[in-house]
């Protein structure tokens, strides 16, 4: 085992800083994106639905 | 059985196929990321000259290859879409952009946060750093053209020009350790020489990479859907797709 404890782990032998800031930086930035894919997905997904109803009231409104 | 290469050239085609294929490699993304952590913080030994902050590496060196590869697939769809002019292309070509900024950022930003310790300089304004910010410029070149002009099928071919000519950039950031007398060292890991550390350490970063392509994957196919229900919304067949999609 690399690791006395978890203040070990932690501490990265005085390098935690750069290996936590590294680290956790690029975990949130990844995380971000697949927020953003997904809000992405939601609001694509909105119009969509809209349309459809519309579409469903113009063939109803079109005189036969 | 007869192949059939164009059956998924069409978005209605693929459309269902990519989203069929997105949960797979998410599944592997994550699988691959647990075991490249483990292997990057518990299995690879301290560096005897490093010390812990060599670990950056494992997230370095990947967002690294990851920049340059995403990039080189990014125009290889941007010329399909050119030459071929088929608007699936130009769109996987939008949708890997971002991603590949991401990593190009990632790159960057844990380049930095290693080079302080190591070198005692967050930046320099060496080949390879310089080169590799210029990446990070033709995809935010390549996303700001793409978004600046309205008719989608005129600002594909215009940004596709523009992915293509930023393509000279790519063998520049990876062989300018070579080219350059640079603070950046040569390449640890080559596809001619055997690699110069220590067995697990290579193996937590090529399991780290590995992990990085299947999420660079499913995120630019996630997008890719994303973008063709934004450009198709008039299409018959997106209203048909129904309640769930």
């Amino acid at each position: 085992m690399i690791w006395k404890s978890l203040d070990d782990f932690i501490a990265m032998g005085g390098y935690g800083f750069y290996v936590w800031g590294s680290y956790l930086v690029t975990a949130a930035l990844i995380g971000a994106e697949i927020l953003m894919l997904r809000a992405r997905r939601r609001a694509v997904e909105k119009v969509r639905q809209v349309q459809i109803i519309l579409s469903e009231q113009t063939k109803h409104e079109t005189p036969s | 059985m007869k192949l059939n290469w164009f059956k998924y050239a069409s978005p209605v085609t693929f459309y269902p196929l990519a989203g069929k294929l997105i949960p797979w490699f998410a599944l592997a993304a994550a699988i691959l990321t647990v075991a490249g952590l483990y292997l990057s913080f518990f299995v690879a030994p301290t560096d005897f000259q490093q010390g812990e902050s060599y670990r950056i590496i494992f997230i370095h060196v990947p967002a690294a290859w990851m920049s340059m590869f995403i990039y080189i697939v990014m125009a290889g769809w941007a010329a399909a879409g050119l030459i071929f002019n088929t608007r699936l292309s130009s769109m996987m070509a939008s949708a890997l952009a971002p991603t590949g900024a991401l990593f190009t950022f990632i790159a960057l930003w844990t380049g930095a946060l290693w080079g302080k310790p190591t070198w005692g300089a967050w930046w320099v304004w060496d080949a390879r750093l310089t080169s590799e910010l210029i990446l990070l410029f033709l995809y935010m070149g390549f996303l700001a053209l793409h978004a600046a002009i309205d008719d989608p099928r005129r600002a594909d071919r215009a940004s596709a020009v523009l992915a293509l000519v930023g393509v000279v950039n790519v063998p520049i950031i990876y062989f300018s350790v070579k080219w350059w007398n640079t603070l950046h060292q040569g390449a640890s890991v080559s596809m001619t020489m055997a690699p110069k550390m220590a067995a697990t350490m290579l193996l937590g970063m090529l399991v780290m990479a590995l992990a990085c392509w299947m999420y660079s994957i499913a995120a630019a196919l996630a997008r890719v859907r994303c973008i063709i229900l934004e450009r198709e919304q008039q299409a018959e067949w997106i209203a048909n797709l129904g309640e769930p999609i």
